[in-house]
């Protein structure tokens, strides 16, 4: 399979996705689109790593700006592909890197360490900088970090996470304290049934695995039902398309990027430089949130999701009153076949209701033992906690 | 059957911000050579995020202050999506749902003129065509720089008052420094629409885009205000609501080609720009840094002690009133200085041809002085004031160079009326044969021999006791 699209320094340790920009490294997004697009500056995220004195070993695959499954859809994916998984997860598996930084807009990271069985962590919306992100979802996308232990994430994690004056949605603080101490054996746990009831044996399985280990410690968990996840899954799907839709019109043809060979006016310019250099699933994405947008739909679409995005958060809320943190499958199987191009986004879709919580409320998440953890916001080292007890428990 | 004309603008006005609206690109004065100011973020490369300008909040509600608006102290930033070569992210940022300034008002005489709404938005780039090579060329150093857009409600009955309000509006957002109003950097979309007096329904809308000039809005609306009432009158054509540009050539207004107009502009709020709050403090300080309005200082003026008319002219505008305030601040009169202001200033200006009182206030000052303690006389100072406009000169050592210094050696000035006397034995007979008058042409010589220097008062007491012996 493909890991990198662009190889920076063997010698570095970080892996980074491709809709990160490293400043002189071509930053494709896995498009043809952006083939030959170089950044100018480097993300906020790369720069703090370098600062602190890590390396970046190169740009990772990445589904066509973070849209697919795991990484499918990408201009420089290996068509060979039989099995689907994420680059930077089997890089981080295989030890080729200590960590990796992605792009988590519609859980596509999340998904990738799952099936290759490593951690990664979706911080709280607003604690890591976006800026040098090729953005797609702005009010829900996070740079997360992926890496073979919780104490890995830790590190990392705290080194980017802060205040950043360039993105005007950081929050404040400058820094985060996180830590791996909490105490799990006190910890009140909910598995949501209808995540639950949606996944394959093989998947059931591995989560009531998970919670056994949990549950050995002392921690408690039950079942229960947030009937707001199917809500949550149709709503991000809309605002998710629809800022893409337009977050990606600025890739014209006109200022940078593939523009087509021949064209007789600026129309055609548009329309063949973009029906040339994007794939399915994006173009899918597009129209879907385009309609969404439209003046005569915008008030059922995108206003009410924005509406649903509040009242989720809010059913969320009132459950992480009760639990210390919330478990669930985070894919419906545990292994992911290659599939027709044409059937992209019902895919997508059908497998983003696992992911659609934390996406849509900015609450963190956590991938660990092929499960996702999610906490209220600001509550890391509690996810934290829970996947080091974990681990400790496999050793 | 009479016909009323039904108006209303949307006005587009540049803000006087040292950066754009989401970057920290140089804003109002931008350089001249194309794409000098510019940064990944405003020609629309990825990975860039907007951080809102401060300042430009604060202009917008000083406009809102200024048009007597509520102001939102909740506002919110949108994006408005449509291809343009000019607009390099596909999207405005704009305000379209919920807008900085609501529901103000423009007096134009003795009528008023709602103001709907202010709104916060960024401009667009500039598309130069070269014909030699059938070539468009993309110029981004005004994209993203901030403007307001000042909606009229459909209140103008004529073109006479369309103009007496943007006449109002630009100095009104001169004074308070919202915007400098220089050329092209006002430009209105007209809504223009006819129906017959008395009806409370609303005609057909046209809507001419994108007019600077005055005169060229006054003979639009006029042209367009023919064209419909034909439409009503003599069925010459049907009237349908389109979007129109006037062509200054032909002299006439031309629809738009239906592909520019008919958009979907997808609106929804950027999710990257946080809502703005404007707390109570942050009102109070900007309501604290609004200078006087032109009616407020009028009246201050007056209080002064300066006549309404000069009071009036003063306070129109803000280079007279720059002047003026600091002259007086000085310790100088109120109403020599306007005196000052308003004939000698202006009459240099006028016959220099210049356009604006754009002087060291300082050096008035020290002018006036000197004319005041007699120390130079009032032609001198005229001398003086002159030079300062066409050189800048200092004005101490001008008067030095020049000996326009009054304190003239006294015994000088003697000799010099004796002099005359000497030369002028027909005048002197004249005079003390009985006609008073000549005394004046004595006067009027001796103060030529003096070339305008030495204090009147000590020249015509010198003579009257010279011819007199």
């Amino acid at each position: 399979m493909k890991y990198y699209i662009n190889e920076i320094c063997s010698s570095g340790n970080i892996a980074v996705d491709d809709n990160l920009l490293v400043k002189d490294v071509p930053a494709t997004a896995g498009s043809k689109m952006l083939e030959s697009f170089i950044p100018l500056f480097s993300a906020e995220v790369v720069e703090r790593l370098e600062k602190a004195g890590y390396g970046i070993s190169g740009k990772t695959n990445v589904s066509e700006f973070g849209l697919g499954l795991v990484g499918e859809t990408s201009y420089f994916a290996d068509a060979e592909d039989k099995k689907l998984l994420g680059a930077a997860a089997e890089l981080v598996k295989d030890g080729k890197v200590k960590a990796a930084l992605n792009v988590d807009l519609n859980g596509a990271p999340r998904r990738a360490s799952a099936l290759s069985g490593v951690n990664f962590l979706k911080p709280t919306y607003g604690t890591v900088s976006r800026y040098g992100v090729i953005a797609c979802a702005c009010s829900g996308e996070q740079v997360g970090v992926t890496a073979k232990d919780a104490e890995s994430v830790k590190e990392i994690l705290t080194a980017i996470a802060g205040h950043d004056s360039k993105d005007g949605t950081s929050l404040p603080a400058e820094k985060y304290e996180y830590t791996l101490g909490e105490d799990v054996s006190s910890m009140k746990l909910c598995v949501i049934t209808e995540l639950y009831d949606k996944a394959s044996d093989e998947v059931k399985a591995k989560l009531d695995a998970y919670i056994a280990k949990l549950t050995a410690k002392g921690a408690k968990v039950e079942k229960v039902s947030l009937d707001v996840v199917f809500a949550a899954q149709t709503a991000w799907q809309i605002l998710m398309s629809a800022e893409t839709c337009n977050n990606l019109s600025r890739f014209d043809g006109v200022k940078y990027g593939y523009r087509t060979p021949e064209y007789k006016n600026i129309d055609e310019l548009y329309v063949k430089s973009r029906t040339e250099a994007f794939s399915f699933l994006t173009k899918a994405t597009i129209i879907y949130g385009s309609d969404a947008l439209s003046k005569d739909k915008y008030n059922n679409c995108y206003d009410k999701s924005m509406r649903i995005r509040r009242v989720v958060l809010t059913k969320v809320k009132e459950l992480l009153a009760s639990y210390d943190a919330i478990i669930t499958p985070v894919c419906s199987k545990a292994e992911y076949e290659a599939y027709n191009t044409e059937d992209a986004f019902m895919k997508v879709f059908e497998e983003s209701l696992f992911t659609a919580v934390p996406s849509i409320t900015g609450l963190p998440a956590m991938v660990s033992g092929g499960v996702q953890l999610i906490a209220d916001s600001f509550k890391e080292s509690t996810l934290l906690s829970i996947a080091h007890t974990a681990e400790k428990e496999e050793a | 059957m009479k016909y009323e004309l039904v108006i209303g603008l949307e006005t587009h006005v540049e803000l006087s911000t040292d950066s754009k609206l989401f970057c920290s690109c140089g804003g109002h004065s931008s350089p001249k050579e194309p794409n000098d100011c510019v940064c990944p973020a405003c020609c629309g490369m990825p990975g860039m995020l907007p951080v809102t300008n401060r300042h430009a909040i604060e202009l917008a509600v000083k406009a809102g202050f200024m048009l007597n608006c509520k102001i939102n102290q909740y506002t919110t930033f949108d994006k408005k999506s449509y291809y343009y070569p000019d607009l390099p992210n596909a999207y405005q940022t704009t305000q379209w749902f919920n807008p900085i300034c609501v529901e103000g008002s423009v007096d134009i005489g003795d009528r008023k003129i709602g103001i709907k709404q202010i709104h916060l938005e960024e401009d667009a780039g500039k598309l130069v065509h070269d014909e030699a090579t059938n070539t468009s060329f993309v110029d981004y150093n005004r994209t993203s720089v901030p403007l307001i857009e000042i909606v009229s409600k459909p209140d103008f009955r004529s073109s006479e008052e369309v103009i007496t309000y943007l006449k109002r509006l630009k100095s009104a957002l001169q004074f308070a420094g919202i915007s400098e109003c220089e050329e092209g950097a006002m430009r209105c979309d007209v809504n223009i629409s006819v129906r017959p007096e008395g009806s409370t329904e609303y005609g057909v809308r046209s809507e001419i885009k994108n007019m600077s000039s005055l005169s060229e809005i006054k003979d639009a609306i006029e042209f367009e205000k023919v064209r419909h009432v034909d439409a009503l009158e003599r069925h010459t054509e049907i009237l349908v609501q389109e979007t129109r540009r006037w062509d200054d050539v032909k002299r006439r207004t031309f629809p738009m080609r239906n592909k520019e107009t008919a958009a979907d502009y997808r609106y929804f709020p950027d999710p990257n720009v946080m809502p703005i709050v404007i707390d109570d403090a942050w009102l109070e300080e900007i309501r604290k840094s609004m200078p006087a309005t032109a009616d407020e200082k009028a009246t201050y003026y007056e209080e002064m002690g300066i006549a309404p008319k000069e009071a009036a002219v003063l306070a129109s505008d803000r280079k007279l009133c720059e002047v003026f305030d600091a002259v007086v601040a000085k310790g100088c009169s109120a109403k020599t200085v306007a005196s000052w202001i308003l004939t000698e200033c202006m009459g240099i200006m006028k016959r220099l041809e210049i356009a604006s009182l754009d002087i060291c206030p300082d050096k008035l000052a020290r002018i006036i002085e000197l004319v005041e303690k007699s120390e130079i006389t009032r032609a001198s100072g005229k001398k003086v004031l002159s030079a300062v406009f066409e050189k800048d000169v200092d004005v101490d050592a001008f008067c030095e160079e020049n000996g326009l210094n009054s304190k003239v050696d006294e015994s000088f000035i003697l000799e010099t009326v004796r002099k005359v006397i000497a030369e002028n034995e027909k005048v002197v007979a004249d005079y003390k044969g009985g006609k008073v008058k000549a005394l004046q042409a004595l006067f009027g010589s001796v103060m030529r021999e003096l070339k305008g220097t030495g204090d009147p008062a000590v020249i015509r007491s010198l003579l009257e006791t010279e011819v007199n012996k």
